[in-house]
């Protein structure tokens, strides 16, 4: 299943937020969204994943989703979005009390859920009881236990240290490996976007226009090679060197505001 | 590598110079802690000061009966049956009152964080309205309701459905967005999204807002009952008080006090077992 944005604009009242963005994420692809703070990247999220209507243009699906997807676009929040009132069992079990599960399949999918997060033995925890990386954990449970074919990432690592920030990269890396399931990851990290995308859409400052797309011309499989680390780096020596100049610049915006 | 040079010494000792003194400590105050007996030993303190008093003359008893005098009172209406019958009306009064407002509260709360339509209405008629003192209505209620247990206790349901709705939908409102477009991405329902995310979200501002309605109710209850009723705690008072008869007024006072004090003890046992996540 192919996701496409289509020419989206979006403004908040007088403010125009995102000017004619297109581009295609296809079936298991990673597409990575980075551009200066502001230039609405979080926005171009939210409409492609059907939170926010777009001033103009559409968010289009393409092709069939997988036959046991029980929501083709799932979320990761950069805040979690964890109910406090549950515990982490509860939280992933969630999505699934409105589906058209059987109960011994609701409980073998978070069952699942939990393994793949190693999560399991935490099932009765609450989150104020987890460290950030952990709920960090429960979102991403959440989100497979509705088997999404693509994941829509708004800067999930953002909250977290840089130690949680690693070692979450490397199960983003393994949960998409497989190329089951595609990403739209949004984030100002660009270390990241070169360690996780496929392609890396860069968005210029508001209105964001797609102003290049940046295709990563190595399997993430390969991008552990410490020959592929010294290309990485020079890649997102080039991508910084893009967005410089207007990250600078919105900087100053916002310092002004 | 790490310096391991020796801290130069002192050359004289109190040389500001290079002599090391510790950094003072200016982290302390703003964090007031309750002790966990201060509250019943000031009470105690307190009464036996009020009694010691009246045992030694110094209080005139008709002014300020002692504390002996007052548990004396409580015991013999106790004995005589006659506290339960003003208690059994009141607490008829306040409980049919407060669940009447509450459950009126609630539903407009809810409609009122939940739909445009509502929010436009009810906030104006609600600001309107919820500075009235309620007590003040009583005449008009009794006009139109007629001398009974009607105007006493739609009264007290009226105040207690103003603060319900205020705090039922301040609690709505407070409900952190984010879960609700983490539901709506998942594709939950708008009824499941109230039951499973609004409704334990606002929950936190409900119980509080019952711990205000629950005294409203009670101070209700003794002003209706001061007006026009037979029964009830607050007419026993007004007797007393008529009677000179302070040790009874003071029983009176003390039995509303002790309820105030156990509903709220409800509503906090409530809060510990709904609000254990938080």
């Amino acid at each position: 299943m192919d996701l496409i944005a289509d020419h989206i604009s979006h403004r908040f009242g007088a403010l125009e937020v995102l000017d004619g963005v297109s581009f295609t994420v296809g079936a298991g692809e990673v597409v990575a969204i980075v551009g200066p703070s502001g230039c609405g990247k979080s926005t171009l999220l939210s409409i492609l994943g059907g939170l926010l209507r777009p001033s103009a243009g559409s968010a289009e699906l393409r092709g069939a989703p997988p036959p046991d997807s029980l929501n083709p676009l799932t979320f990761v929040f950069q805040d979690f979005a964890l109910l406090p009132w549950c515990t982490v069992e509860e939280n992933v079990e969630f999505p699934l009390l409105h589906a058209a599960l059987a109960v011994s399949e609701c409980r073998a999918v978070v069952e699942d859920a939990l393994r793949r997060t190693s999560l399991s033995d935490f099932r009765t925890t609450y989150p104020k009881q987890l460290s950030g990386g952990m709920r960090q954990r429960v979102g991403i449970a959440r989100a497979l236990a509705v088997r999404p074919a693509i994941l829509l990432m708004d800067e999930p690592l953002s909250a977290l240290d840089s130690q949680t920030r690693e070692l979450l990269m490397e199960d983003f890396v393994g949960l998409l490996a497989d190329g089951a399931m595609g990403a739209v990851y949004v984030t100002h990290n660009l270390e990241e976007a070169v360690r996780l995308a496929d392609r890396i859409v860069v968005l210029s400052r508001r209105p964001g226009r797609v102003r290049e797309v940046v295709a990563i011309p190595m399997t993430r499989g390969e991008r552990g090679d410490i020959r592929a680390r010294e290309k990485l780096v020079s890649l997102q020596s080039e991508l910084w060197s893009l967005i410089r100049e207007e990250a600078i610049d919105a900087e100053r915006e916002v310092q002004h505001a | 590598m790490l310096d391991r040079a020796q801290t130069p010494k002192a050359s004289k000792p109190g040389d500001l110079e290079t002599a090391p003194r510790p950094v003072t400590f200016r982290g302390a105050g703003f964090a007031p802690k309750a002790g966990r007996y201060s509250g019943w030993i000031a009470l105690v303190l307190a009464i036996g000061l009020w009694q010691l008093a009246g045992s030694a003359g110094l209080v005139n008893p008709l002014f300020l009966p002692t504390p002996i005098s007052i548990a004396r009172a409580i015991w013999q209406l106790a004995i005589s049956g006659a506290l339960w019958h003003h208690l059994s009306y009141s607490i008829m009064r306040i409980g049919t009152g407060w669940i009447l407002g509450t459950i009126a509260g609630v539903i407009v709360g809810f409609a009122i964080g939940l739909s445009s339509l509502a929010r436009g209405v009810g906030i104006t008629f609600i600001s309107a309205l919820f500075p009235i003192p309620k007590i003040a209505l009583l005449p008009l209620l009794i006009l139109w309701l007629g001398i009974g247990e009607q105007p006493k206790i739609a009264t007290i349901a009226l105040g207690v459905f103003f603060s319900t709705a205020i705090s039922v939908y301040g609690g709505v409102d407070n409900v952190p967005r984010n879960l609700i477009r983490m539901a709506q991405s998942f594709n939950v329902p708008f009824h499941a999204i109230v039951r499973r995310v609004i409704w334990p979200g606002a929950l936190p501002s409900i119980l509080s807002g019952f711990r205000i309605t629950a005294s409203v109710a009670l101070l209700l209850v003794v002003s209706a009952e001061m007006i026009g009723a037979e029964y009830g705690i607050g007419a026993f008072v007004l007797q007393a008080g008529n009677l000179m008869q302070t040790d009874q007024l003071l029983a009176g006072v003390v039995i509303l006090s002790l309820f105030g004090l156990a509903v709220g003890k409800l509503i906090s046992l409530l809060e510990a077992r709904l609000l254990h996540w938080r």
